[in-house]
């Protein structure tokens, strides 16, 4: 599980590759807290494009990063999930909270 | 019911074995010729099965998971995991949507992800002795096993 950070003009982009399990949930739910911190986006998209399994694991994640970015002001969406993931997403109700786009 | 094949697998509770059991199970089925969203529901319900076991019934030690993997007539898939950890105090509760005991690095969804992807879903638990979840789940049948 990677995460690749990109900010710019009060815009945070996380990109997450590999699979999002509890395993790889571990190593990167810091890292994306710490940076959320850091840069106090106004918007924070989640790039899902390179996320090929995802279980309950990735939308703790989600959800947390969701709170963190709405307590401060900002907005959060998630977007290129792959077919899996929204599955999980789908299944747990999320979009009803987050805004959640499937890949193109 | 016929049992046509089974497997059954054990491993320590270490998280880097999440991605191991899902994965042997993926490849189990192949043989049933499963399409890619059935895969992919499977993987789920391995990884939320298992990851309960590392997070919940082994909070403080690295235990035993038991894995079995049957394939019955008509493409029926079950799949038990079984530890013997701490075992649930309140079953009604564990599966109810949002409700953790793991903090906010859970999102206390799995048994409800678990619950909308199986035909039946079993949880039998005693304190201080473990658990076993055994999940249920009716396969399209593309191709007939000899």
């Amino acid at each position: 599980m990677k995460a690749v950070f990109t900010y710019d003009n009060n815009r945070l982009t996380i990109a997450l590759s590999g699979e999002l399990d509890h395993h790889g949930a571990r190593d990167i739910m810091d890292k994306i807290m710490n940076k959320i911190d850091d840069t106090l986006p106004r918007d924070c998209h989640i790039d899902m494009g390179k996320v090929s399994f995802m279980d309950s694991s990735g939308i703790a994640i989600v959800l947390k990063a969701y709170k963190k970015v709405n307590a401060i002001g900002g907005r959060l969406w998630v977007e290129n999930v792959q077919k899996q993931p929204m599955h999980v997403f789908d299944a747990a109700g999320i979009d009803r909270i987050i805004g959640i786009s499937a890949t193109v | 019911m016929k049992e046509i094949n089974k497997m059954k697998l054990e491993f320590p509770s270490n998280s880097v074995n999440e991605r191991f059991a899902r994965s042997a199970v993926a490849g189990f089925i192949s043989q049933l010729d499963p399409t890619l969203e059935e895969v992919g529901d499977i993987k789920t319900l391995v990884s939320e099965a298992v990851t309960n076991c590392i997070v919940h019934a082994y909070p403080n030690e690295i235990g035993r998971i038991l894995l079995k993997v049957s394939i019955y007539e008509k493409n029926l898939v079950e799949i038990i995991v079984r530890d013997y950890g701490k075992g649930i105090e309140d079953i009604e509760k564990a599966r109810e949507p949002m409700f953790t005991t793991g903090g906010d690095e859970r999102s206390g969804m799995g048994f409800t992800i678990m619950e909308s992807f199986t035909d039946s879903l079993k949880v039998k638990s005693t304190p201080g002795k473990g658990t076993t979840v055994s999940m249920k789940v009716k396969l399209s049948q593309r191709v007939r096993l000899r």
